[in-house]
């Protein structure tokens, strides 16, 4: 379980205007408890994800719904592959 | 061995900075793992472009990397942050998190609130933090009292006001001289732990000071005017005639410095008689002495014994 706190701790460039904007996107996607929010280690790699494609990649905030949805499907794709028994390429 | 990081990059050794950034940022999209999930040598690869960047988007690094003080391996100290990080969880079933997006705008700003609170919190006003130092106080000055300059880490220097009767270990709080406050925050404090040097003349009890006064035979029998040391300066007594070993002469208001509601502390002075060299006129004169009022300066003992 991780805070708001904890990931702004992780993520010094992280600025909490851009995480708001991405979780009313719906790109990161954090649960409420008790009037907090919490962050599971998905969403952190996430937000590493998004800060990496932005910085290092100059993916900008434009482009970033569409790398992130085509990514999700790929991954949606591969979750499915391994339910049916389908391992695919490590 | 690494390979030379312009190979990996593929730039010319007297490539610019910008060319290094956009073949680094190019080969990062191609290579990212989380974005070749299917492709284990993506990793690898994104690792070898990653370290080569570090080197190369660093002048000092770039520079002392050319004139062959450091190799490309021995720079090789990156991820603290291991990339590809996303793909790990994303495989697994907990991926599902990130399925497919909903048909319905679900993601409205629900957590407004929170974000709110924090960005309230962060702009509101914060007390600077308090900060510590020692301060190295002289005897004479714990005595009188004085104004002491700290020259803090920062350059700034601060003037202490050390007051009379201090001792080790307390602790001054200066009032708005610590950390800088935020955002219209009250400066923290600034505490200044003493520690008072002893004197190798005085002892101390409290607001007193004890002396222990050496005085000659003469002194000590006929009394007269003795000049004894003090904190502040030397000070003409006048021991009474008939003094004992051991008898103590107390000076009012010479001790600790008054200060406050508290009175000034006294100096005792305990005499301690030093017969000194052999002198044979005074063996000569005692052997031949016999006392007016003949007494045993042990009688009090054997009444106790």
């Amino acid at each position: 379980m991780i805070t708001l706190d904890l990931l702004c701790a992780r993520f010094t460039r992280l600025r909490l205007e851009d995480l708001e904007g991405w979780i009313t996107e719906g790109h990161v996607r954090p649960e409420r408890e008790a009037g907090a929010l919490v962050f599971t280690e998905i969403d952190v790699e996430r937000v590493r994800l998004i800060l990496e494609l932005r910085e290092e990649m100059a993916v900008n905030e434009e482009a970033l719904p569409v790398v992130l949805s085509l990514l999700d499907q790929l991954y949606a794709l591969r979750r499915r592959l391994r339910a049916m028994g389908v391992e695919p390429d490590p | 061995m690494a390979e030379d990081p312009y190979k990996t990059l593929g730039v010319a050794r007297d490539a610019k900075p910008e060319a290094i950034k956009a073949a680094y940022r190019k080969l990062a999209r191609k290579h990212h793992p989380d974005l070749n999930p299917g492709k284990p040598e993506a990793e690898t690869k994104f690792k070898a472009i990653s370290a080569a960047n570090d080197l190369l988007s660093d002048p000092e690094k770039r520079a002392r990397f050319d004139r062959g003080e450091i190799d490309a391996e021995g720079q090789e100290q990156r991820p603290k942050e291991p990339p590809g990080g996303y793909r790990r969880y994303a495989e697994q079933p907990q991926g599902a998190r990130y399925g497919q997006r909903p048909e319905a705008e679900v993601f409205e700003d629900i957590f407004a609130d929170i974000f709110e609170q924090r960005r309230r919190a962060e702009a509101g006003p914060r007390r600077g933090s308090d900060e510590s130092y020692r301060l190295a106080v002289p005897f004479q000055h714990a005595v009188e009292g004085a104004t002491e300059t700290l020259t803090l880490p920062d350059g700034r220097s601060l003037s202490v006001k050390i007051p009379p009767g201090v001792e080790s270990g307390q602790v001054l709080r200066l009032r708005g001289q610590g950390g800088a406050g935020r955002n219209g925050g009250p400066a923290g404090d600034a505490l200044i732990e003493l520690n008072v040097t002893g004197s190798k003349l005085f002892r101390r009890e409290g607001m007193d000071l004890h002396l222990e006064l050496p005085v000659s035979v003469q002194e000590a029998v006929l009394g007269g005017p003795v000049v004894v040391p003090t904190p502040t300066g030397p000070l003409r007594v006048t021991l009474p005639a008939g003094s004992d070993a051991g008898r103590q002469i107390r000076l009012r208001g010479k001790g600790i410095a008054a200060h406050g509601g508290r009175a000034a502390g006294d100096l005792f002075l305990t005499l301690r008689i030093i017969i000194g060299q052999p002198d044979i006129k005074l063996e000569e004169f005692l052997r031949n002495w016999t006392p007016e009022h003949p007494s045993d300066p042990r009688a009090d003992l054997e009444e106790t014994a």
